[in-house]
């Protein structure tokens, strides 16, 4: 791994992103908004790997379309190397997005069909007018298609003619074309077969050692997760509700919130699983009307009054672990919502 | 699977093959499995490993002009593959109910959940609108939706993901069936989720007393549920034994290969991912020989002619592996797996003359290969 210095690449402040909800046909007037994103504040640090995960609905993908600026932020800071992101206009925005990069999910509709790989992967070139001699580009993309374990010689093939995890490395490679400082990768695997994930998680891997990238992962997997990131946040509609480095996550989580998370992973392993579920109860509720206070208090074991009054700060907890939470977790009932093995550690 | 009690469904050297414009494709090739009343029988496999079409064949669903059948699919001493279509009605949804992936397109957008309940009792029992109606709310509240009086009379689009595969249970429970075919009835759901709808099965298993199948292809699923797993790769059962004893002393490859591919919650964090090389073959043009030889560390020159049967283990007579590797060779990879040792390197103990070959061709080929 590159080593993690403390200076942040990223930093959002505030960060909030509103979609708004419309009634009447001719006349469209707000009615509402979803609160996908709703004031979140988290730093990714230069050279690490930045975990988020959550459930359906929680606002990752949206953080994650944020931070490329896929998707302009109702309000808030998103500074890039200390440059505000979200104020930036006109080639000075083109410059900057060279430098921030996204895999997306679907390797079957994130590619052109009609397109061959080879232009695929040199468009992130033409759009930004580099290696314009023909030969010269031919030859970075066969480069690349190599780094990423695809044959070069397949340049002239269609992306219809590659199985779902080669066109995934596909993306990849269009993805790391730029040299991207910062590559966010928006649930990667989760389209593919379970054999293939592996490749996948490998290559992102080895890339982020080989070429010092930055990575913010997104998944709705743990073990996943826990696999690959330095930090993690926990997200929960639309907040931040605990982030720490991964041992302390995965050592002591103290939100309940991510503490159930844990509880329902499945353990592929049939002596490991004796230990008691903790169930969560109910659905995730709306993020058009979301609860007041904590907004986890409608499901959450440890809720008092005071949680549905006042929303917890996301504050430090203990070991560089925060929690937005009034009745964090206890060492003992951690305990009870991690996988023996992980206990046992 | 003891040999002393009657199982409950019995499939036999099952083949189903589906004609297309392509070729043939062999989705399903000579499996057997049996389900003991009140058992769970796991299924695992990738996408086109044919463990789909195997429960979709039971319901009597790949039944058409362009799909070939052979083999037998007894239940309770009648063969569901030979049943002309009444009987089989009068089976399905009754003493065999199903539950699909998406309960999104599984559920009538148009008709309330509880039309649709009342629809299921209703066309295999002599019941009042107003009696199926009352079981649907009991039904509903069997599988804990709240407020099942008010819910009954709601769309499946007012329902959460989590309530539709409650509502599809229910309706799958309805007449109480004594088997009940999962196919992947959490892969649409989240985690927090996934847990409910599991802790439920498992629970209304113990109460109602049937057996399930359940397809999936996450071994973290099984291991909580399974009595017993089977692993199906190209069509066929390549491994089949106890759920504890599969977990801690697979035969198979590729059983070794999915799990040392994941990563575990329960596993030291920085362990090297092992993943399977290239990717499922199409079941079109099948492999010759052993059908994971291409993909297979272990494989030698006579593994892409000879075809491996599901044989017993010579340890446990209830453990069933396809490999042609001599079992010796087979516990003593695990172990080097299981330690963490390279599939690179433990290659050697199956194929001796490949310490010297590796230097010449490496393994795995080249990627793009297969392409």
């Amino acid at each position: 791994m590159t080593p993690v210095t403390a200076e942040p690449l990223v930093e959002v402040r505030n960060l909030v992103k509103h979609f708004p909800i419309t009634s009447g046909i001719i006349f469209q007037r707000q009615v509402g908004a979803v609160k996908a994103v709703d004031d979140i504040s988290f730093d990714v640090l230069k050279g690490e790997t930045l975990g988020i995960v959550g459930e359906t609905g929680c606002g990752k993908s949206t953080t994650a379309r944020l931070l490329v600026r896929l998707l302009d932020a109702t309000s808030g800071e998103l500074r890039f190397e200390g440059e505000d992101m979200t104020k930036l206009k006109g080639a000075a925005l083109k410059a900057r997005r060279r430098e921030a990069q996204m895999i997306f999910q679907d390797p079957y509709s994130s590619l052109n069909p009609r397109k061959t790989i080879g232009s695929i992967i040199a468009e992130p070139f033409v759009i930004h007018g580099m290696l314009k001699e023909e030969g010269e580009r031919k030859k970075r993309v066969q480069e690349l298609m190599d780094t990423v374990g695809l044959n070069p010689e397949h340049y002239n093939r269609y992306p219809h003619e590659f199985s779902g995890g080669q066109r995934q490395r596909i993306g990849v490679a269009r993805a790391i074309a730029l040299e991207p400082k910062l590559l966010v990768a928006d649930e990667p695997v989760s389209a593919l077969d379970v054999s293939i994930q592996a490749q996948v998680l490998n290559l992102l891997r080895r890339l982020q050692r080989d070429m010092g990238l930055t990575l913010v992962f997104i998944a709705h997997d743990l073990s996943v997760v826990r696999h690959m990131c330095d930090r993690v946040a926990v997200m929960y509609l639309g907040k931040i509700v605990e982030l720490a480095p991964n041992e302390s996550l995965y050592g002591f989580p103290r939100h309940p919130y991510t503490g159930a998370l844990m509880s329902a992973v499945p353990v592929p392993d049939p002596t490991g699983t004796s230990h008691e579920r903790q169930l969560l109860t109910g659905d995730v509720p709306s993020p058009a009307n979301p609860p007041s206070g904590c907004r986890f208090h409608t499901r959450c074991p440890k809720a008092q009054s005071k949680c549905s009054e006042v929303e917890p700060p996301l504050e430090d907890k203990h070991n560089g672990t925060e929690a937005a939470c009034h009745y964090p977790l206890t060492e003992a009932e951690a305990a009870l919502r991690l996988p023996p093995a992980l206990v046992a550690r | 699977m003891s040999t002393d009690a009657t199982p409950l469904l019995d499939v036999t050297d099952l083949r189903v093959a589906f004609t297309t414009d392509d070729g043939i494709v062999h989705a399903v090739d000579g499996i057997s499995y049996s389900v003991m009343p009140g058992t769970t029988l796991g299924i695992v496999g990738e996408s086109g490993s044919g463990k789909s079409v195997t429960s979709l064949t039971t319901m009597g669903l790949t039944r058409g002009r362009s799909t070939s059948v052979s083999g037998t699919i007894m239940f309770e001493g009648r063969d569901l593959l030979t049943l002309p279509g009444e009987e089989l009605r009068q089976i399905r949804g009754n003493e065999i109910a199903m539950i699909f992936q998406d309960p999104l397109s599984s559920l009538h957008p148009f008709y309330k959940v509880g039309a649709q309940l009342s629809e299921t009792i209703l066309a295999h029992r002599n019941d009042s609108k107003a009696a199926a109606r009352d079981r649907s709310i009991d039904l509903l509240e069997l599988v804990g939706i709240p407020d099942p009086h008010r819910r009954v009379d709601q769309y499946p689009h007012e329902f959460s993901g989590g309530m539709r595969q409650r509502a599809m249970i229910a309706m799958a429970l309805a007449n109480e069936p004594k088997l009940l075919i999962a196919d992947e009835p959490t892969t649409a759901l989240d985690v927090t989720v996934q847990a409910q709808i599991l802790a439920l099965i498992a629970e209304l298993q113990g109460r109602l007393g049937m057996a399930v199948i359940i397809i999936t292809h996450d071994l973290g699923v099984v291991a909580e549920i399974a009595d017993e797993i089977a692993v199906m790769y190209a069509g066929r059962i390549v491994e089949h034994a106890d759920t504890k004893r599969l977990f801690a002393a697979p035969e198979h490859p590729y059983t070794w290969g999915l799990l040392k591919s994941i990563p575990r919650l329960d596993t030291p964090r920085n362990e090297e991912l092992v993943p399977i090389q290239g990717r499922p073959p199409s079941l079109i043009n099948r492999p010759t020989g052993c059908h994971f030889h291409p993909r297979c560390p272990y494989v030698s020159e006579e593994h892409k002619r000879i075809d491996p049967k599901l044989e017993p283990v010579p340890s446990d007579p209830e453990h069933q592996v396809a490999c042609l590797l001599p079992a010796s060779v087979r516990a003593e990879i695990w172990r080097g797996l299981k330690a963490g040792r390279p599939a690179e390197e433990l290659r050697r103990l199956a194929v001796p003359e490949a310490a010297a070959a590796t230097a010449a061709a490496p393994w795995p080929p080249a990627e793009g290969s297969d392409a």
